[in-house]
């Protein structure tokens, strides 16, 4: 049992816990993720750390309530216990001085991209960030990465705050602007790294992203998160979760990760939220 | 009972296990064999002959003294019976339901160059179930307090063996397990419906109780390493950690959607429990009502196609690239899948899988097969007929063709030796890697092979631990 020091919303249906973990605190790198389940009938899930404090022995995640699993996370509060939490898995990013790298997160992406940032910009690189979201409310850890990167962008897609448009508009700006880009990081939807794989693939910029695939084990076991990069099939949860977002066949991710499209529906409808509207309304918006 | 001579033991038929009948047990999760009862294990006790030179033991990878406990079991004396085995065997309920003895020890019975063979797994599984539903597993005395400490990674059949000897032996053992429930295979891979995890669970909970400290959800490697396993205060480190990489076919169509590896399928259904979905969180593939193709001739393969069908599948079929002689599963396996409708296609080789414009699985491109000349494995090498190719409509396919050697170790422990195949070179008596200290045994050494032989190599390597703490001090 893993116990919650603090779960707080940081934006709508999106919930920051800080857990005890003192052993992955001090082994993670930026880039990995954990395996958790909620509870004894839970699946596992994986969820990148966003952050580690190795002083305190805890790691942070950051979690939008989607299906059943997230849901009944994020109705978990501080003092609360999480059944299974393994980690650190996967990869950690690749790290070095590039020059200039962008990293661009999308929604809560912004939360997995967040510790690479940090890490980019430790490892001496210019680093801007650009953060998008559906509208302000969904802008998430701005002010941290105000406090890392050495320029930041928000964007809302209904201009409700930031530059209105998609991260990709600023992108561009940035690119036209002929400013030196020796490397994007991108992480979010599956349509948005897709989208900034296609604005960076006619300029050659080295671009990167992390797959969000299904996994089960997480350690290499099962072969379920397989994805296809390059023409070849990889294993994400130990060959990656990043990987050059120029190879990646993202029709192939984004159709594997409707196997489970109708269970998921079904599990949502049996879970029994704190609060029934709740449930309602996400269910109608599903 | 009079004593019978050897001539009446003869005429005694081996005696059948009763089991559930194939038409209920297809519908349903709970154990096929259903066990001796008394009555009739005594019976089957009556046909060992107790050879003077008995020919059955050298067939047990662990030399069980299986005319000794044989014969208590004929005196009625069941629990002395399973003091006996545990001799040897530290798992006899679980070997008793999983070992393939038809080629190990049965193969080699006395009795069956005339008759059929004393039914040894029945009886071995009687004895350990007895013992287990009549008085607990029973505490051996342990030995006093070592101060040394041992740490296992895996808890599988290997690390499990290796665990309990130790502690008897006065060590401190910490088994670290990257799953979140112990047992490896015995959990996630083998069925309910062949091995009841009530019964792994009952072997873990005994090792908890002498003493075994169980660190569920660490993966080595990832969280500590195997140095750094030495370095915090560990005296050695037994490394058992399965094979667990699962092989595709690696044709044109792999990540349709319903394409899942055996290790997958199994995991989510047993380890997860996807068969009791939404009761459970974990989905898998519907099955009902829909035609399903298990490729591969192994126990892996039968335990899916099972499932499959448990699951409500209207065609479960086995696609095996040669014939029913060259299948590797268990006779018994083969047998039970077989009462439970599933259908064998031999001599077929998948080409290609093919799906809808939406990435869904919808068929399997064979091609027919013949046999060549024996190979390397002394089997007969499948040869493909040119122009043989059909298609079978299929909506879920499951890839059971073995396991390589996972790699997270190997990455993280690089000063061990290791096969081109990234299997662990040990000295095979001690079990010893070329690392001081460290030592590995189970299907991270042997490829995928057996729970008994990875059991085995647990208690070798157990021995040798204990050897060299003793004289590490
Ligand atoms: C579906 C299936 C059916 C089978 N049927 C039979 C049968 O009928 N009879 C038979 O004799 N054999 C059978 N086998 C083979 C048998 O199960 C294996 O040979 C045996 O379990 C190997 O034991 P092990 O202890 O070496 O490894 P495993 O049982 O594989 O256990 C290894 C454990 O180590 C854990 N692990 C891996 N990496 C790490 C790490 N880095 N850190 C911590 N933990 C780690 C794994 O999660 C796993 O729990 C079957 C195998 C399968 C897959
Ligand atoms: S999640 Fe099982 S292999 Fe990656």
């Amino acid at each position: 049992m893993y116990k919650i020091v603090s779960a707080e919303f940081i934006a709508p249906n999106v919930k920051k816990f800080i857990i005890e973990a003192p052993k992955i605190a001090r082994k993670r790198q930026a880039g990995q993720f954990v395996i958790i389940r909620v509870n004894d009938n839970g699946e596992r899930i994986p969820l990148t750390i966003s952050d580690a404090n190795i002083n305190e022995g805890t790691i942070t995640i950051i979690v939008q309530g989607i299906g059943k699993t997230t849901k009944e996370l994020n109705d978990l509060e501080s003092g609360e216990y999480i059944h299974d939490l393994v980690g650190p898995l996967g990869k950690p990013s690749h790290i070095e001085k590039f020059g200039t790298a962008i990293s661009i997160g999308g929604g809560v992406g912004t939360a997995i991209a967040y510790p690479t940032a940090v890490a980019l910009k430790q490892a001496g690189n210019y680093t801007i960030s650009i953060i998008g979201g559906r509208s302000k409310d969904f802008v998430i850890l701005e002010d941290e990465m105000n406090k890392v990167c050495d320029e930041v962008f928000v964007t809302t897609d209904d201009g409700s705050y930031g530059y209105p448009g998609f991260v990709t508009t600023k992108l561009q700006e940035l690119i036209d602007a002929k400013r030196k880009i020796d490397l994007v990081l991108a992480i979010g939807p599956i349509p948005m790294m897709k989208a900034v794989a296609e604005v960076t693939r006619k300029y050659k910029i080295k671009t990167v992203v992390s797959l969000n695939p299904i996994m089960v084990d997480g350690t290499g076991m099962c072969g379920g998160c397989r994805a296809t990069v390059d023409n070849k099939t990889v294993f994400v949860c130990v060959d990656g979760p990043e990987f050059d977002a120029h190879k990646v066949d993202f029709e192939t991710l984004e159709r594997r990760n409707r196997t489970y499209r109708e269970d998921e529906r079904l599990a949502l409808e049996t879970h029994t939220c704190k609060s029934e509207t709740a449930v309602l309304k996400t269910a109608n918006e599903l | 009972m009079a004593k019978l001579s050897n001539k009446e033991k003869m005429k005694i038929p081996r005696q059948a296990m009763p089991e559930q009948d194939s038409a209920v047990r297809r519908n349903n999760f709970e154990e096929v064999n259903l066990g001796f009862t008394e009555e009739l294990a005594k019976m089957e006790a009556l046909r060992c002959i107790q050879c003077p030179k008995p020919t059955c033991v050298s067939g047990c990878p662990v030399g069980v003294k299986i005319g000794d406990f044989i014969s208590l079991v004929a005196e009625g004396e069941y629990l002395k019976a399973a003091e006996k085995i545990k001799e040897d065997n530290m798992l006899p309920a679980i070997c008793g339901r999983v070992c393939p003895q038809e080629e190990q020890c049965e193969v080699k019975c006395i009795v069956g160059k005339k008759n059929e063979p004393v039914a040894i797994g029945r009886l071995e599984r009687f004895v350990a179930d007895f013992e287990r539903q009549h008085v607990g597993i029973r505490e051996p005395k342990l030995k006093s307090k070592t101060g040394k400490r041992v740490a296992i990674v895996g808890s599988g059949p290997a690390g499990l063996s290796c665990a309990g000897d130790l502690v008897q032996m006065g060590h401190d053992v910490t088994v670290f397990e990257a799953l979140h429930e112990l047992g490896g295979v015995l959990i996630y891979g083998i069925p309910e419906f062949r091995l009841p995890k009530e019964i792994v669970k009952a072997e873990v909970e005994s090792l908890r109780k002498l003493g075994v400290d169980f660190q569920p959800n660490t993966v080595i490697g990832m969280s500590d390493t195997v140095d750094e396993l030495l370095s915090d205060g560990y005296d050695a480190v037994f490394i058992a950690v399965g094979a667990g990489l699962p092989y595709f076919l690696n044709i044109k169509g792999e990540n349709y959607n319903g394409v899942y590896s055996a290790n997958e399928f199994l995991t989510r259904v047993n380890l997860m429990k996807a068969y009791k979905f939404p009761d459970y969180d974990t989905p898998v593939f519907h099955v009902k009502d829909k035609n399903i193709a298990v490729f591969g001739g192994g126990n892996t393969a039968m335990d899916a196609v099972r499932t499959s069908k448990r699951l409500g599948a209207k065609n479960a079929y086995i696609i095996y690239r040669r014939s029913d002689v060259e299948m590797p599963a268990r006779k018994e396996e083969i047998h039970h899948a077989k009462e439970e409708g599933i259908e064998f296609i031999y001599l077929s080789n998948p080409l290609e899988f093919l799906g809808t414009a939406d990435g869904w699985l919808n068929g399997v491109k064979l091609q027919k097969m013949e046999l060549g000349e024996p190979d390397a494995s002394g089997r007969r090498k499948p040869i493909p007929i040119p122009g043989s190719e059909y298609i079978l409509d299929i909506d879920m396919a499951v890839v059971a063709i073995g396991n390589g050697s996972n790699p997270i170790i190997q990455k993280t422990t690089p000063d061990l030796t290791y096969t081109k195949w990234g299997n662990i070179i040990v000295d095979e008596n001690t079990m010893k890697t070329s690392k001081e200290g460290v030592f590995a045994g189970g299907d991270i050494v042997t490829g995928g092979a057996t729970v008994i032989l990875a059991m085995g190599a647990g208690r070798k390597a157990a021995a040798a631990i204990n050897e060299f703490l003793n004289c590490s001090n």
